[in-house]
């Protein structure tokens, strides 16, 4: 029985295991999210590589790289299937809020920590899937699937007969398993594990975020697979759930797709929004100004977010009071919006400010998803969506909030947070270029995306009208330039593990007032033993 | 057929060419995407007109609220950087700007919500029809039917590269833009309410035409209805504008507006072209095989 009872000094081998057993069999939060995290950078570099692609092709009209467009459909589906799932979700997710939720809240680990675990094995499984999808026929005669991230029928059924969206079906099961477990994990967690004297109103901005986030996700994401079981059956059991020929109605599809895809918009940009609330605190050295109204700003934009998807589908034929309903709910989302970004402000404001790169990428996010968001409230109104409904207006939306809004805040919380997971710190001029030329990068590549959605320019189009060309070659010339950043971004940290700079406990000063900034960097493989007490 | 008979056809076949040929041509800028576009294109619809002032009183908004953030930055960076001001506050609440910074935007989002509407009910409330067209979103192209004028119906395809060197050659000045030509027009009347009917006959499609300001799905197995009034003669283009599979941006839309005797030339034209049997439709006899 004395197994059972390990002493102390038995601690080191007991619940430490090495080499790679320490990693498939983990249940250490810290080592998941590290592994969340290199995960993440693959599918960044990966979906990264894809848009490249992209850009190549759409730098002049003419088809040039691709001999055919489906294999452009197919490129520009799995881009946004990647950089959703596999770059996004797992870095401000699995990555920073495995990593930073139990040593913010002076915990020891999840509450599940070996369900922590599969969370996360199922991705890498979940992108095989994705992957061989692209190397089995989709459209007749041609691999992969080409029907967009959103995977409409019939597209998706009757116009894919191979079994490429079949791969891609059960590859996006596991990714939404995935996330639901870790929902359950992450939920459970911050219930019941906050150490004692943190109430739920004392608890770090992050720390709701995340929270909120994982209810969307618990909330949405059955719906998804609810959605795309029944594609799956309509594509190989005979049922017509979404096939007109037997009663049923495509638009059924989209309904209940984008009830998760909505919310799943807020999946990936609340957690940015947290990691904000922290950096932009620690660097002007001053508390978040309105820290209620910042966290039930998160709650309403969460709540407010279940009940806008058929923004999505304004052009489907719907009455105009449905219309009518979901312009005014998706426009009541900009409420909370707005306070939390002049919360920030304000945070800033009387504040000393330290413009660490951590604090660059913040405030770029700050400005960057202001434009972003602006377009959202016009894209709200259905009226206009009318017009700009499939445009790259559209696509220049969702990019400024997502690749300027939330992968800034991944970038802002990488480097924020380096130092603590790993012990070592950036070098402050590599963090800064890596900054500039990407901020430069983006904006170059999507800022004339505006335009050419003002014009008419459809999504989705391997070659356009040759009136496009002008603003296209800039976006090209623009992803380019981003693509150099993230090279960059490899070099800084590359160097970062070879130079050994040590990190202090806390490289940020009186500002960064967490927990997490209390123990060494790296953490010890197992933390508060002892549970910290909160005043 | 008779003398006569065959004297009509063509005499009404050359009518309709020399209107069709003399009629405006779609210059960048109307009906099509210009060289560095930065705004919408031109209205050519009174919805259209509605869209474009809706979108240009809404930009002045949201140019505002991001210049004001801009600036907000600005002088945050400025004035609060840690060299110029070495002592945080400690300020964490303010009760009248929280306030402000909420009911405002309401404010604004009311503002919004009333052009709003309006322009919403103007689109879909389908006003009384003049005449009806049908739009069939297939793969990969668009089939026209006019069921109020003999239901003929006709195959609408993009002209390739190649068609398009060839018109050029039978006509220097044709103006056939790559991607958004078609070798049959859909034709309507000038300042006539035209209700599209659109649906979708394999995958879903979109059935739009940006100066008209219409885009609606063309979905199997339902119906949908838009209408427009295009109040300037000339050909209009627009592209699908629903991922349909690998031609989805080979399939435009082509829409030419000509008045209404030239529209009535070519009713009586078209129904002799496109008479059941003869129009260009690939003649696709399938039999059924044995699996």
């Amino acid at each position: 029985m004395t197994t059972a009872h390990a002493t102390h000094d038995a601690h080191e081998t007991h619940g430490h295991p090495t080499g790679w057993r320490r990693f498939v069999y983990s249940t250490n939060h810290k080592d998941i999210g590290t592994m969340y995290l290199v995960f993440a950078i693959v599918g960044g570099l990966v979906g990264g590589l894809l848009s490249l692609g992209i850009r190549l092709e759409l730098q002049q009209p003419g088809l040039q790289i691709f001999h055919d467009a489906h294999a452009f459909n197919v490129f520009t589906t799995a881009h946004g299937l990647i950089m959703v799932f596999f770059m996004i979700m797992p870095a401000l997710i699995g990555g920073f809020g495995n990593w930073m939720v139990p040593l913010m809240i002076g915990a020891p680990d999840m509450a599940f920590p070996r369900m922590n675990n599969i969370s996360f094995w199922l991705l890498p499984a979940s992108l095989t899937l994705l992957v061989i999808s692209m190397f089995v026929e989709g459209e007749p005669g041609a691999p992969g699937v080409g029907a967009g991230w959103t995977v409409y029928a019939p597209l998706s059924t009757s116009g894919h007969p191979g079994p490429a969206v079949d791969f891609a079906i059960l590859s996006l099961h596991l990714a939404g398993a995935s996330s639901i477990l870790g929902a359950i994990n992450f939920i459970t967690t911050i219930f019941n594990m906050r150490a004692p004297g943190m109430t739920l109103h004392k608890m770090p901005l992050f720390v709701w975020s995340q929270l909120v986030t994982v209810f969307l996700l618990l909330l949405s994401l059955p719906v998804l697979a609810g959605g795309i079981t029944m594609l799956l059956t309509d594509r190989n059991f005979g049922t017509t759930f979404f096939a007109a020929e037997g009663g049923g109605d495509p638009v059924l599809f989209q309904h209940l797709f984008w009830f998760f895809g909505h919310p799943e918009v807020y999946v990936l940009i609340i957690p940015a929004f947290g990691a904000i609330s922290q950096i932009v605190a620690t660097f002007s050295r001053k508390p978040v100004f309105g820290y209620l109204g910042m966290a039930y700003a998160m709650v309403a934009i969460g709540v407010v977010g279940l009940i806008v998807w058929a923004h999505h589908m304004y052009t489907v034929g719907m009455s105009s009071a449905a219309q009518a309903y979901f312009i005014a709910a998706t426009m009541v989302i900009a409420v909370p919006t707005g306070v939390k970004i002049f919360s920030w402000i304000a945070t800033m404001w009387g504040g000393s400010i330290e413009f660490r790169t951590p604090m660059l990428w913040a405030v770029g996010l700050i400005f960057l998803f202001t434009v972003g968001g602006v377009t959202g409230v016009v894209l709200a109104n259905a009226g206009i969506d009318r017009y700009m409904h499939e445009t790259y207006y559209v696509v220049a939306h969702f990019h400024y909030t997502m690749s300027l809004g939330a992968t800034f805040g991944i970038f802002a919380a990488w480097y924020y947070w380096f130092p603590k997971m790993s012990g070592y710190m950036y070098e402050e001029w590599i963090g800064k270029l890596h900054f500039w030329v990407t901020f430069i990068g983006v904006n170059l590549v999507f800022f004339p995306q505006h335009f050419v959605g003002l014009a008419g320019m459809p999504r989705r189009i391997a070659d356009y009208p040759d009136n496009f060309a002008g603003w296209n070659y800039i976006s090209s010339i623009g992803s380019y330039i981003s693509a150099f950043g993230a090279l960059i971004f490899l070099f800084g940290v590359t160097r970062a593990f070879l130079r050994k700079e040590k990190a202090a406990n806390n490289p940020w000063g009186v500002g960064a007032t967490t927990l997490e900034w209390t123990l060494p960097s790296p953490p010890p493989f197992h933390q508060y033993e002892v549970l910290p007490r909160i005043k | 057929m008779t003398m006569l008979a065959i004297f009509r056809l063509i005499a009404s076949t050359a009518i309709v060419l020399a209107i069709l040929s003399t009629g405006e041509t779609a210059c960048a800028g109307f009906g099509q995407p210009s060289p560095w576009q930065i705004g919408m294109q031109q209205s050519a619809s009174p919805v259209m007109d509605d869209i474009t002032r809706f979108h240009d009183f809404l930009l002045w908004i949201i140019a505002a609220i991001s210049i004001f953030v801009l600036a907000l930055l600005l002088i945050v960076m400025v004035r609060f950087n840690a060299k110029a001001n070495p002592t945080p506050t400690r300020t964490t609440h303010h009760t009248t700007l929280e306030v402000l910074w909420t009911v405002i935007p309401v404010l604004i989002l009311v503002v919004i919500a009333v052009p709003s509407f309006r322009l919403l009910f103007l689109q879909v409330n389908i006003p009384a029809a003049d005449l009806t067209v049908k739009a069939t979103g297939k793969q990969w192209y668009w089939s026209y039917t006019y069921p109020d004028h003999g239901k003929f119906e006709f195959d609408s395809l993009m002209m390739s590269d190649n068609e398009i060197k060839a018109a050029k050659v039978k006509d220097p000045k044709a103006d056939n833009p790559r991607l958004l030509a078609v070798d049959n027009e859909m034709v309507v009347p000038v300042n006539k309410v035209v209700r599209v009917q659109v649906i979708g006959a394999d995958v879903i499609h979109a059935f739009a035409v940006p100066s008209f300001g219409v885009k609606i799905d063309a979905i199997p197995g339902r119906l949908n209805e838009t209408w427009f009034k295009a109040t300037r003669e000339g050909v209009y283009y627009g592209q699908c504008s629903e991922l349909c599979g690998k031609d989805h941006a080979f399939m435009p839309i082509a829409v030419r507006v000509v008045s209404d005797q030239a529209f009535a030339a070519w009713v009586a034209d078209a129904k002799k072209k496109f008479a059941s049997g003869d129009d260009t439709a690939p003649a696709a006899v399938v039999t059924a095989k044995a699996e």
